[in-house]
């Protein structure tokens, strides 16, 4: 290596600002620890088993005195209640005319033609395991007896992918058009920016009902599209203005004389130095859309139900308040306020890093 | 100053157009016929077939195209596909709630910030500076969700202070009465950005050349401040506060929901839940329509503020 050959760039030079900043380093880690726990639930390395109802129905929340409770909790939904004990003990059914009279199926008489059918099916259905179920669980448990500190790192992965992934659609979109748008001038640039005009012209949560509304199918995709289709415009604009301001310079036209094509000029040579602009805008999209995703999950135009989103636990949380369970709307809100707390820190740090006006 | 006029009006022509496509496409083109949609909400298929025929369905998509822009010219977006109501009447009759809960919140809200702001600013880079900053960069990272879920438990369900949610006939009892609690919990949710912003503007100013002759010919920090920082930096905060009037014409989505506040932001909800097409048609582009016109009475107002302004 050449030791005085380079001076440091502006990465460099902003990664030693950032590690240099106190704060960025303490925000900095919390985001990493988020995005680390989202991938490892992604990865099924924790909180795979969130599904599982471990504890009785709202359970509440506590450190200590985590008995179980070995005799059946009582279900939410009558045929569960029922169908364990049919089970329970030997395989053999002692009575099992009882049995059909809890089932509800006690009409069926035996000349039925499906009674021999139900009797086998009597006979096949391995006694379910009953597992304990604990009364407390550290940070408590929902309506369904799922622990929430499980379901909180569940949720973030919804909350955070969604929150990232429309970012990054929304900072390559604004980015590409904001190039072209400010590269080439023109009437390219008048097309773009009637296109900016008219997402402009509709206020923005409008917009996106007004798609949700359209598309009938839910799901993860569907929405980082109706976010990052909507939320381009901002760096759209900026990066527009960095490319007007870049096209005429110097270095631009050097790399023109020695016969760089408009692409290579565009993204080789201009794009290093706005490049920073699109960076802290996908750090800030990001923080909108995690704010974003959650209260369109609350509406119910989110996420599907099946995946749970800090947006759901908050829709949840509404109805299990009156009934004085608060923890769910505790741990969905600490969840979400540190994370957006350090990711909103971060960015501030971030802009002041690579802010090349500070020396 | 009437040519400026002229042309930005001439100007809205293109955007509204786009506007129109916009919304066109979406819900003729990406919605598929509501054929399929009408089905589950209305019975009668003669009733089906005729909002078929009124939308043009069976011709081609230019005719189609040339209706919906007879519709948005005529004002008339027929009647909601689930209550029959004419559309006209939904909008007309839904902005008077939205605007009495928003209207307090947004004159409550920028006077307090700027206040805060100001005394903020006198303070600069203080303890107390610190402080108040990151007291609202962590209010602003709660969900806006859980300012109203506590503040309706807690405020109207345990202590009872103000109605969980209704809405009244006269102003005044819907003013004192019902609006009250969503008007606090608007201005709590709203004030944290705000004081943010307007620092920012205010400290922006702090630094010109101007403010530092003014005091060297003398003058005490309060006639600094008040006449000469923050009547600079109330240009940025009037664009800030003209960028969020459209907001009022949509009302407030969730407190309205909260609180089932017969306005337009729960409209709007409800429709996209009940897959309305006409309603959400026609509130998006009344409200792009209202945005425009607004943005360009942002450059007539700047002119007023500050004469440097060139209208161009």
């Amino acid at each position: 290596m050449s030791t005085q050959a380079h001076s440091a760039g502006l990465w460099t030079l902003a990664w030693r600002r950032l590690l240099g900043d106190r704060v960025a380093l303490v925000s900095m880690s919390v985001v990493a620890l988020f995005i680390g726990l989202m991938l490892a639930s992604s990865l099924d390395i924790v909180a795979a088993d969130w599904n599982d109802e471990i504890a009785v129905g709202y359970a509440r929340p506590s450190l200590f005195s985590a008995t179980a409770v070995t005799e059946q909790a009582p279900e939410p939904e009558a045929v569960s209640a029922v169908i364990p004990q049919v089970g329970a003990g030997d395989t053999a059914i002692a009575d099992p005319a009882a049995v059909l009279k809890q089932l509800g199926l006690d009409d069926i008489k035996i000349t039925d033609p499906l009674a021999k059918e139900l009797d086998q099916i009597l006979a096949t259905t391995p006694a379910p395991e009953i597992k304990p179920r604990e009364e407390t669980r550290p940070f408590g448990a929902d309506k369904w007896g799922h622990d929430v500190l499980l379901k909180v790192i569940k949720g973030s992965e919804t909350s955070i992918f969604v929150g990232l992934a429309a970012a990054l659609v929304a900072t390559v979109i604004g980015t590409l058009l904001g190039a072209v748008a400010g590269y080439y001038g023109g009437w390219l640039d008048d097309l773009l920016n009637w296109f900016y005009s008219i997402f402009t012209a509709i206020p923005y949560l409008l917009l996106i009902l007004a798609i949700a509304a359209v598309l009938d199918q839910k799901g993860m995709t569907t929405i980082v599209l109706i976010l990052g289709l909507t939320g381009w415009t901002g760096i759209f604009r900026l990066v527009r203005a960095e490319y007007m301001k870049h096209r005429t310079r110097e270095y631009v036209q050097a790399a023109d004389a020695i016969g760089a094509s408009n692409f290579s000029r565009m993204f080789r040579h201009i794009f290093p130095n706005v490049s920073h602009v699109s960076l802290v805008q996908l750090s800030v999209h990001t923080v909108g859309f995690i704010k974003s995703e959650v209260i369109l999950s609350f509406l119910g135009f989110g996420v599907p139900v099946d995946k749970v989103s800090w947006g759901s636990m908050l829709g949840e949380a509404q109805n299990e308040l009156i009934l004085g369970y608060w923890w769910q709307l505790v741990a969905a809100t600490l969840a979400m306020a540190v994370l957006v707390t350090a990711f909103s820190m971060f960015t501030d740090a971030l802009r002041d890093a690579l802010d090349p006006k500070i020396k | 100053m009437s040519a400026f006029l002229l042309r930005r009006l001439w100007q809205m022509v293109p955007t509204l157009f786009g506007v129109i496509l916009l919304v066109f496409v979406l819900f003729n083109f990406v919605g598929g016929d509501p054929a399929y949609l009408l089905a589950g909400k209305i019975s009668n298929p003669a009733q089906i077939e005729s909002i078929r025929n009124q939308l043009g369905l069976n011709e081609s998509y230019a005719v189609q195209l040339g209706i919906f822009i007879k519709q948005v010219v005529t004002a008339d977006f027929g009647s909601s596909w689930s209550t029959n109501e004419p559309v006209s009447q939904i909008i007309a009759t839904r902005i008077g709630p939205s605007l009495v809960v928003l209207i307090p919140i947004l004159v409550i809200e920028t006077v307090l910030a700027i206040l805060i702001a100001v005394l903020v600013a006198y303070v600069r880079s203080s303890l107390t500076d610190r402080a108040i900053m990151v007291a609202c960069t962590v209010a602003m990272s709660v969900s806006l969700l859980v300012y109203i879920i506590v503040g309706q438990y807690v405020l109207a369900y345990q202590f009872g202070w103000f109605p969980v949610q209704g809405w009244g006939e006269s102003l005044r009892e819907n003013l004192l009465k019902y609006a009250a609690l969503p008007v606090l919990l608007g201005v709590a949710v709203g004030i944290a950005p705000n004081v943010r912003l307007y620092r920012t503007f205010i400290l922006d100013e702090v630094n010109q050349d101007y403010v530092r002759t003014a005091r060297a010919k003398g003058l005490d920090e309060n006639t600094v401040m008040l006449k000469h920082v923050l009547r600079n930096a109330l240009i940025p905060i009037i664009t800030n506060l003209m960028a969020y009037l459209p907001a009022l014409l949509i009302g407030h989505f969730l407190i309205e929901r909260f609180f089932s506040i017969p306005g337009i932001g729960r409209e709007v909800i409800m429709a996209v839940e009940r897959s309305d097409f006409p309603v959400i048609k026609a509130i998006t582009i009344y409200v792009a329509i209202a945005t425009m016109v607004i943005n360009l009475l942002t450059d007539l107002l700047y002119k007023a503020v500050d004469p440097r302004v060139k209208l161009q």
